[in-house]
C-alpha cells in the first residue's frame, strides 16, 4: 500500500458507496479506488494465472500480469510450478518478454544476470564488484505463493493468504463438474482470444452471472445459430430449474441449462441435430456411449461459475479479466479441448468458440459495446446508483449461507460486491 | 516468344488481381457486405489467424475461420440491426499496398500485400495493420476469392472488439 493511496482512500465511505442492492457509479471510474483495489484485492488474494496444460514439460512457461505486476508461470526441473516476479533483482528489467515458450532459465538483457526455472540467481558477470557486498543466494526472482486445484493455477502475493481450497470453498464442487466436459479426457487449454474494452473490471465481473442480458445483447448471435440450440440456450429465461447462487468468498454460479450441469448424467435426450455429421464420424471409432458423452460435452457445461476476482469458468471456456486502469480492462477467452480426444470433435469446439468469442466473434463485440456504454453512462448522475437488486424478492438463503434466486437475478453480483467490500475494508 | 507472352499474361493477371483487391477494400469501407459476399468462390475461406505461424487453420483457434456459410451468417449479423457493435460500428478507411505476386499457378494467383485500416469511433482512431494474402481464381473468367488470410501484426495481443470486417 502506497502512502498516497492511504491518504486518498477513506474506507469509512465504502459503506456509503456499496450497499447490498446498489453501488455508487464512482466504483467504475475512481482512479484512487482502483489503486486500492490492486493493493487490497489483486495483490492480496488468489488470482488465476494459468492452466497446468499450458505447462506440460519442465521449462514450459507463460507470462502474464497480475494488476500491473508482470509474472512468469513456469514449470521447473522438479515438475513444480513456480510463479515468479518478472523483474531482475539488479535494476528491475523484465527477464522474459515472450507470451509462452520453453526455457532453460531466464537471463536479464541488461547485465546478463541469469536465473534458474525456480528463480534462483545462477550467475552474474564480473562478480568481483559484489564480493562482500551481497550474496547471489539472497537475490532470487521473487516468488509468489502458488495453489493448484483441478489444473487451475492460482498465485498470491500474500505469503499469509488462506489455503487455496479454503478460498475456493463452495465453488470447488462446481469446478469439479466443469472439468467433466473433457468427456473422459483431461481438459487442455487450446488457444485464446484477447481483447480490451474501455470500462472498469467489475463490469466484466458482474457479467458472467448476468444471464438477464443474454437474449438482448446476443440477439444477433442467436439469429446465427439453429433454432434448436437457440431455444436450449435461452430456456433459462422461463425455466424454474435455472438459478443463480452465491457460493461465498465472492464466488457465484449461474445455471442456465440444468440438464447439462453434470455431464456424467445422461438424460437420454436426442443429441442436437447440428452435430449429426460429427456423431457419425465419431461412431466409426467410438462406442455409442462415448459418442454421446463427447457430443453432449461440446457446448460445455450448463453453467457459468464466477471465481472472485478474475476467473470465470463459463460453459466451455475460461474467461479471465485483468484490470488495466479504472476505465480499461483486458479479457482473455481461453478455448478448451479434450487432451488426446478426437481431433474432429476438438475442431468443432474451436469453431464453436470462434463463433461467439473474441474481438471478431458474434458475441463478445456486443458484450464489449454494452460494457463500454455502461462505463460512459455511469459518469452521468454520480449520485444515481447502479442497481444490483434484481431478484431480492425471491432470493432464499440455505443453512450454509448460500443464497439462491432465479438465473436472471443479480445474486452473483451482490455476492461479488459483498466480498469486494469486505476486502476493501481490510486495513 | 512464349516466355514473353507468359510474362505479359502474368503481369495482366497481377494487375487485375490488384484492381480486384482495391475494389474489395472499397466495398468493405463502404460496408457493402452483401456485394462483398458475391466476390467469393463458394469453396473459399476468410481467415483471421491468431498464431502468426499457423497454416493449418482448421486445427487452430482463429479470430475468424469462415467458410461460405459462416461468411453469410457474419454478413447477416452485420446488416441485421440486432448487433449493437455492428449497428454502431467504427467508420473505416483502409489502404492496401506493397503488392507482390507470389504464385500464378493456372487460373489461381496468390497476391501478398499490406493493409492499414484506421477505424474511427467515438473520438478514437484505432489502427489495424496486417499482412494480407489473397488467393484469387480466374477460372470462370471473372476474379473470385478462394482465400483471404489477414495476419494482424498484433494478433497475439489484446485487440479492440470491432463491428466491421477486416
Amino acid at each position: 500500500m502506497s502512502d498516497t493511496t492511504w491518504q486518498t482512500i477513506d474506507t469509512s465511505t465504502l459503506r456509503e458507496r456499496v450497499h447490498a442492492d446498489r453501488i455508487a457509479p464512482s466504483l467504475y471510474y475512481d482512479p484512487n479506488l482502483f489503486e486500492a483495489e490492486l493493493e487490497r484485492i489483486f495483490y492480496k488474494t488468489w488470482v488465476w494465472v494459468a492452466h497446468e496444460s499450458e505447462l506440460p514439460n519442465p521449462g514450459d512457461f507463460r507470462t502474464t500480469t497480475i494488476g500491473r505486476q508482470p509474472v512468469i508461470v513456469v514449470r521447473d526441473k522438479t515438475g513444480a510450478v513456480n510463479v515468479l516476479q518478472n523483474r531482475c533483482r539488479h535494476r528491475g528489467a523484465t527477464v522474459c518478454e515472450e507470451h509462452k515458450g520453453n526455457a532453460k532459465g531466464f537471463t536479464c538483457p541488461y547485465h546478463s544476470w541469469s536465473y534458474a526455472l525456480d528463480g534462483t540467481l545462477r550467475a552474474l558477470p564480473y562478480g568481483d564488484g559484489y564480493e562482500g557486498v551481497c550474496e547471489k543466494g539472497d537475490l532470487p526472482l521473487a516468488k509468489l505463493r502458488v495453489g493448484i486445484y483441478q489444473g487451475l493455477i492460482f498465485a498470491s502475493f500474500d505469503e499469509n493468504v488462506e489455503p487455496l481450497e479454503d478460498f475456493l470453498g463452495g465453488a470447488k464442487p462446481w469446478i469439479d463438474l466443469f472439468m467433466k466436459q473433457g468427456a473422459g479426457f483431461p481438459i487442455k487449454a487450446n488457444g485464446e482470444h484477447k481483447f480490451k474494452f474501455k470500462g472498469n473490471w467489475k463490469i466484466q465481473l458482474e457479467n458472467t452471472t448476468d444471464l438477464y442480458h443474454f437474449p438482448v445483447v446476443h440477439k444477433s448471435w442467436m439469429k446465427s445459430i439453429d433454432d434448436e440450440t437457440a431455444a436450449a440456450i435461452t430456456s433459462f429465461m422461463t425455466s424454474e430449474d435455472a438459478f443463480c447462487r452465491s457460493l461465498g468468498n465472492g464466488h457465484s454460479l449461474a445455471v442456465l441449462v440444468p440438464e447439462l450441469v453434470d455431464l456424467d448424467k445422461d438424460d437420454g435426450a436426442p443429441l442436437p441435430e447440428r452435430f449429426n455429421e460429427l456423431a457419425a464420424q465419431l461412431a466409426e471409432r467410438h462406442t455409442p456411449e462415448e459418442v454421446r458423452r463427447i457430443v453432449r460435452s461440446l457446448m460445455g457445461v450448463g453453467f457459468n461459475l464466477n471465481l472472485f476476482p478474475n476467473l470465470a469458468l463459463s460453459m466451455a471456456f475460461f474467461r479471465v479479466l485483468r484490470p488495466i486502469s479504472a476505465e480499461e480492462t483486458e479479457i482473455r477467452h481461453v478455448a478448451l479441448a479434450m487432451d488426446g480426444g478426437p481431433d474432429e470433435a476438438n475442431r468443432v469446439r474451436l469453431r464453436i468458440h470462434e463463433h461467439f468469442q473474441g474481438p471478431f466473434g458474434f458475441g463478445s463485440p456486443d458484450d464489449a459495446e454494452a460494457w463500454e456504454r455502461v462505463q460512459r453512462g455511469s459518469h452521468a448522475g454520480p449520485e444515481v446508483p447502479i442497481l444490483v437488486n434484481r431478484g431480492l424478492n425471491r432470493e432464499t438463503t440455505a443453512a450454509n449461507g448460500e443464497k439462491t434466486a432465479h438465473a436472471t437475478d443479480e445474486t452473483g453480483m451482490r455476492e461479488a460486491y459483498r466480498q469486494w467490500r469486505a476486502m476493501m475494508e481490510q486495513a | 516468344m512464349m516466355d514473353d507472352r507468359n510474362a505479359l499474361f502474368s503481369q495482366q493477371t497481377f494487375a487485375r488481381a490488384i484492381e480486384f483487391i482495391w475494389r474489395e477494400a472499397e466495398m468493405l469501407d463502404r460496408r457493402d457486405y452483401r456485394a462483398w459476399l458475391d466476390l467469393w468462390d463458394a469453396s473459399g475461406f476468410y481467415v483471421v489467424p491468431i498464431d502468426p505461424q499457423a497454416t493449418d487453420f482448421a486445427a487452430t483457434l482463429n479470430y475468424a475461420y469462415d467458410d461460405q456459410h459462416m461468411r453469410e451468417l457474419r454478413v447477416q449479423r452485420m446488416v441485421s440491426g440486432y448487433s449493437a457493435s455492428a449497428s454502431d460500428a467504427a467508420r473505416t478507411v483502409r489502404t492496401v499496398s506493397r503488392f507482390t505476386l507470389t504464385s500464378d499457378a493456372a487460373d489461381v494467383v496468390e497476391v501478398k500485400s499490406a493493409q492499414v485500416i484506421v477505424a474511427y469511433k467515438r473520438g478514437v482512431s484505432t489502427i489495424f495493420a496486417a499482412d494480407l494474402t489473397h488467393k484469387i481464381s480466374f477460372a470462370s473468367g471473372e476474379p473470385r476469392l478462394v482465400e483471404k488470410v489477414i495476419r494482424l501484426i498484433d494478433s497475439t495481443e489484446a485487440l479492440s472488439a470491432i463491428g466491421f470486417l477486416l
